[in-house]
């Protein structure tokens, strides 16, 4: 932000702060004004301001509080334990996954020498087709809504006689998906490191496997540290599309308090609001560990300084579906 | 598998009202980010705290949240978005103009949330320009509007297509909740239709959905690569 707008206008002189100042003040007045009338005044004028409907929600003495605030801590609890099993077996599908898609690239291109030729062909096909059939499932499951994968689960287990929770659908459906998304993360920040790394793997004689699990992953997991961190707030984000199979999570919940006092605006604000401290928190920490990375780096350009912008983007996708993926 | 030929004009309008949506919401996204992205980048500070602001709201928050909002909260302010009937424009997507406003607030939820990705984006464009140029257009003596429009952004926007193209991607399958608020017959809306209500066997009604969400994300998504890979290389 400092860095960009210095690239924009120099360092202000005189006059310029003078502008500045002036219409900073100006705009300020307009937006204060523009609050008051557009905000403000409508809310007020519909009684949204009223201690009745905030009541339950702000004031302690309020008959309502300690059982509202009671039921958004259970909800936010909820919250909390899917998005920590959805990110946990995500992490560990998504490892495996982006593992098995690159090992599964290199024996693509090996020609198995030393085998009969037949054997050899098949062996080719097959790696050829099994590395196809994962590219067609990440493609799918990244192009799918999140939306949908969860409501396919909720909806398709019991047919198949696989009754869970609806945690556990919810858990299954954000899974289904951040996995993959993890996996291209990973993957995309191993094929973006350095050739050398590889090469120097190779040389000292270690196998496209020992390579890929002990140069390349480590190195892509620190890589991709931050990217890796704001999937774990799209992966909170998404925990409220619970309440498409209502699972109790702190919407859910927001509802059916909504339900009892009919007070929609401000049980949203109090929701939004917490959501927000804590997702801009972890954000917050993303920027803190980018930050350290290109500091700890001697060598120019490393993917730690330019993180592939899929990855940068890929919050756009929290509470409903997803984007971008690996370059 | 009768599903998908049976009801293929039920998958075909579900994914009609989903692109409506889509193309709604990514104009009106677009634009707004553009505006949000604006006052980022401005040199007057409040301005900048007002664009900082909506980012960090919206970008932290579920877009079920936004949507929550708009279907319960607007109402509840004794709105229902009559704003949005603009006239040539409800005659050409019909779900504007009817009395059900979910549509409309949908449509509200989608732009307001994307928007701050879409200034995000736009701004990591303008953050990829080398930061010469924008000195070597100062010392020409440009102003901050001149350099704007005539060094940085031109070549801000290359660099943001790609990042654009994903929030794109992304909106397209944020658009899936809308069936789940009121928004009657797109996509998502159809499948819980026809595999709850209807009790249609659920497999081809789930791949008869998919197909639909992915006609529109994959080519998208391929092309996105392309655009990348071109640009690795140009650069």
């Amino acid at each position: 932000m400092s860095q960009q707008t210095s690239v924009l206008y120099d360092v202000p002189g005189p006059r310029q702060r003078r502008i500045t100042l002036i219409s900073s003040i100006v705009a300020g007045v307009v937006l204060l004004v523009g609050a008051y009338f557009l905000i403000y005044q409508p809310l007020d004028e519909k009684g949204q301001l009223s201690m009745e409907l905030w009541g339950p929600l702000l004031d302690p003495s309020n008959e309502n509080f300690s059982q509202v605030w009671d039921r958004i801590g259970l909800g936010f609890k909820n919250t909390l334990i899917a998005a920590a099993l959805a990110i946990v077996s995500s992490l560990v599908l998504g490892t495996l996954l982006a593992l098995l898609r690159i090992q599964l690239k290199s024996l693509t291109r090996l020609r198995f020498t030393g085998v009969a030729t037949p054997v050899a062909y098949l062996l080719r096909g097959l790696s050829t087709l099994l590395s196809a059939i994962t590219r067609v499932c990440v493609e799918v499951f990244r192009g799918l809504p999140v939306v949908i994968t969860i409501f396919f689960v909720a909806r398709g287990f019991p047919e198949f006689g696989l009754y869970f929770d609806n945690l556990w659908y919810l858990v299954i459906g954000l899974t289904i998906y951040n996995s993959v998304v993890i996996g291209e993360i990973l993957r995309s920040g191993m094929e973006g490191l350095p050739g050398g790394q590889a090469e120097a793997a190779a040389a000292i004689g270690l196998s496209p496997s020992q390579t890929t699990r002990m140069i390349l992953l480590p190195q892509s997991f620190r890589i991709m540290l931050p990217a890796l961190i704001s999937q774990l707030v799209v992966v909170l984000k998404d925990t409220s599309l619970g309440f498409i199979i209502s699972y109790e999570e702190t919407l859910n919940i927001g509802k059916q308090i909504i339900g009892v006092l009919g007070n929609p605006i401000q049980v949203y604000v109090v929701i939004a609001v917490l959501f927000i401290v804590v997702n801009y928190s972890l954000s917050k920490l993303a920027q803190y560990v980018q930050r350290r990375l290109a500091r700890g780096r001697k060598t120019a350009n490393t993917p730690a300084q330019n993180p592939p912008p899929a990855a940068l983007i890929s919050q756009a996708e929290g509470g409903g579906g997803g984007g971008g993926g690996g370059a | 598998m009768n599903v998908l030929i049976d009801k293929f004009d039920v998958f075909a309008g579900g994914f009609w009202l989903t692109l409506q949506i889509c193309i709604l919401a990514a104009i009106g996204a677009l634009v707004l980010g553009a505006i949000v992205a604006v006052l980022r980048i401005s040199p007057v500070p409040p301005l900048r705290a007002l664009g900082t602001g909506y980012v960090n709201v919206f970008r932290n928050m579920p877009l079920t949240v936004v949507m929550f909002f708009a279907a319960f909260g607007l109402p509840a302010l004794g709105s229902n978005a009559d704003f949005l009937r603009i006239p040539v424009l409800d005659s050409l997507f019909t779900r504007l103009g009817t009395d059900l406003p979910y549509f409309r607030f949908a449509l509200i939820a989608l732009v307001l949330y994307t928007a701050a990705f879409v200034c995000e984006a736009l701004r990591s464009g303008v953050n990829a320009v080398p930061a010469g140029q924008a000195e070597a257009a100062r010392s020409l003596g440009l102003t901050f509007g001149q350099n704007l429009r005539h060094v940085v952004l031109p070549q801000s926007w290359k660099a943001s297509i790609v990042p654009l193209g994903s929030v794109i991607i992304a909106m397209i399958k944020n658009s899936a909740l809308a069936g789940f608020f009121g928004v009657v017959g797109d996509l998502s809306a159809t499948a819980d239709q026809l595999t709850g209500a209807e009790g249609y066997a659920f497999i081809p009604v789930a791949i008869g959905i998919s197909i639909g969400y992915l006609i529109m994300t994959v080519p998208l998504g391929a092309l996105l690569d392309r655009i990348e890979k071109r640009q690795a290389v140009a650069r």
